[in-house]
């Protein structure tokens, strides 16, 4: 794949200057290939600085203001991060999201790397078909699936109902619904699409000979897996990791309709903060700090791996 | 290759475990169009019997027409500037050399791994300062960020697969820019441009995190269903609902996949073919 015709005729081609065929204004665009990539992209650029960069500059300006009534008090101050360090709601709900969204992320990466191995290396005929059966359901409503899960997993949902029907159990399966068990499942259900890819393309990318090599110096199919197929395709593990740690850390929809008291997550408390509780203010404070400790533990993960990696390889 | 060297030999186990795997990825969907059929109030087994009422009581409902035509416009408006954005980015990354090249690529696919809520209540605060009032409009531009890094990734394998020198050729033979990216190189990556605006609007219409935050006095159909759920005597019209939407983006999402297959997922690169 990395060797694509196009991209080595690019990479051939890249060395010779362009030749400057016209004069004006567009003629120095044509003659500065950097420019040009520059002006081509810069609607793309200017779209996401209105849409991303100055509404965050926002949000950490508000997360310094307190509210007031119906409006804010602009004079800087640190007190939200004080209220939020201070009350242990907080870093509870904080703490909790971190914990459920790793055993979200752990739970899909490990079901999902046998599943993408599979499709890698077994798959010889139809492999297109095995991504897109695997990639579609991901590409229905994110909260219709979560509501498909409350239907399996409620009071009288679909399992409980059948066990009771078939008599194998007298009373619903209480554990089920609205409990952090339930948001982990549904997560992991929810958000497998974003493991499988990335790992697929991860082993798919392993030069085979390589396995060929390891298995002709002595290696059985157990010590190739773990010397070979699974160090290269560390790139994907860690991908898909933080394709799903980071972005299920702030959900809240899966801990509203599934999680019950015991499952509610920082997300929760957020859009809290923004609707009934109005208090903006203290809504920007935690969403900053939901960044930083996603933005801390990503880092803190990319580097251990990394140094984990070159210890192995 | 030999399908059946030591390495490649088929693995049995494995195999059960993949049909498993897409069992336990499908059947939580499948039961809202299952239960949508069943002749009771109740989503529970066993069940009762078949029957159409559901839809036909979804279909007397205005609400739900209003929610649907909001959702199509919302998506039809995101999928077209968004693909549109997606051109020239994806243009831009591959065809020229630019300075912070990696940097500009993580900037544009932040979205992907920056939690929705934080982009929801950041644009919600930016636009309740400068005093715009939440619409469909403030949907949209909500609808663009989180669509605008699957436009690009779907349009870049395109870009990449077809020969820069074509342009080039078409450009020494004295085409403008704009005639050159009309002529050539439009029609090459038509079919990746058709699979962007398929899937970037079918997740607008699923969206529903942004929805949620910068949707004004017109719901959206992802944020009728979320005001419905709290009433469990509408969860049979809301599984009829539900089911639909599944069946619309199944299709919707398999047919842009097909129209792009050469170019999905960095699959192998075969000579382009003019369809």
């Amino acid at each position: 794949m990395s060797d694509s015709p196009a991209q080595i005729s690019e990479a051939v081609e890249r060395p010779e200057p362009k030749p400057a065929s016209r004069g004006g204004f567009s003629g120095l665009l044509q003659r500065s290939e950097v420019a040009r990539g520059y002006t081509l992209i810069s609607p793309t650029l200017l779209f996401l600085t209105l849409g991303i960069v100055i509404p965050f500059i926002i949000l950490v300006t508000m997360s310094l203001w307190t509210a007031q009534g119906f409006g804010f008090d602009m004079t800087p101050t640190t007190a939200n991060y004080e209220a939020a360090w201070n009350q242990p709601l907080y870093g509870a709900l904080l703490g909790r999201s971190l914990w459920i969204s790793g055993w979200a992320t752990v739970a899909t990466v490990v079901l999902s790397y046998p599943m993408a191995y599979y499709v890698a290396f077994h798959v010889h005929r139809n492999k297109m078909l095995w991504i897109v059966l695997m990639t579609l359901p991901f590409w229905t409503s994110y909260l219709l699936r979560v509501f498909a899960w409350k239907v399996v997993l409620g009071y009288e949902g679909v399992i409980n109902s059948a066990l009771m029907s078939a008599g194998l159990i007298r009373a619903p399966l209480e554990f089920l619904l609205y409990s952090p068990n339930a948001v982990v499942i549904t997560l992991a259900h929810a958000w497998a699409a974003f493991a499988i890819l990335p790992l697929y393309v991860s082993l798919e990318k392993i030069d085979r000979s390589l396995l060929e090599a390891a298995t002709d110096l002595g290696d059985g199919p157990v010590a190739r897996f773990f010397r070979v197929t699974f160090p290269l395709s560390l790139p994907g593990v860690i991908a898909a990791s933080l394709l799903i740690f980071i972005p299920t850390t702030g959900d809240y929809i899966t801990p509203a309709l599934l999680g019950g008291p015991d499952g509610l997550m920082i997300g929760n408390l957020i859009q809290l903060q923004f609707g009934p509780v109005n208090n903006w203010p203290m809504g920007a404070t935690l969403a900053i700090i939901l960044m930083l400790c996603i933005a801390a533990i990503a880092g803190i993960f990319m580097v251990t791996t990394k140094i984990v990696k070159d210890r192995i390889l | 290759m030999s399908e059946k060297n030591y390495i490649n030999r088929p693995n049995r186990p494995l195999q059960i475990y993949a049909i498993l795997f897409l069992i336990f990825l499908y059947v939580p969907v499948l039961f809202l169009p299952l239960f949508s059929f069943n002749d009771s109030i109740y989503v529970r087994f066993p069940l009762q019997g078949f029957t159409l009422k559901w839809y036909g009581e979804l279909f007397e409902r205005e609400p739900v027409w209003n929610a649907l035509m909001n959702s199509v416009k919302v998506g039809i408006a995101t999928a077209i500037c968004a693909t549109g954005l997606g051109v020239f980015a994806a243009k831009a990354i591959t065809r020229y050399r630019m300075p912070g090249k990696g940097p500009i690529v993580g900037f544009v696919m932040l979205p992907l791994v920056v939690p929705g809520i934080i982009f929801g209540v950041a644009l919600l605060v930016l636009l309740s300062q400068m005093g715009v009032p939440l619409s469909l409009y403030t949907v949209t531009i909500g609808h663009m960020i989180v669509c605008l890094p699957f436009a690009i990734a779907t349009l870049l394998p395109r870009f990449e697969g077809f020969d820069g020198s074509i342009e080039e050729a078409s450009a020494d033979l004295g085409e403008n820019a704009w005639w050159t990216f009309w002529r050539v190189t439009f029609p090459m990556v038509f079919p990746g441009i058709l699979a962007s605006l398929l899937l970037t609007f079918t997740i607008s219409f699923d969206e529903f995190i942004m929805a949620f935050f910068l949707t004004g006095t017109e719901p959206t159909l992802p944020m009728y269903i979320w005001g419905q759920l709290r009433f469990p005597q509408e969860f049979p019209s809301i599984l009829a609902l539900s089911s639909m939407i599944i069946a619309t983006s199944f299709v919707i999402v398999f047919l842009g996949q097909w129209i792009n297959r050469d170019a999905a997922f960095g699959g192998p690169k075969k000579g382009e073919k003019t369809k």
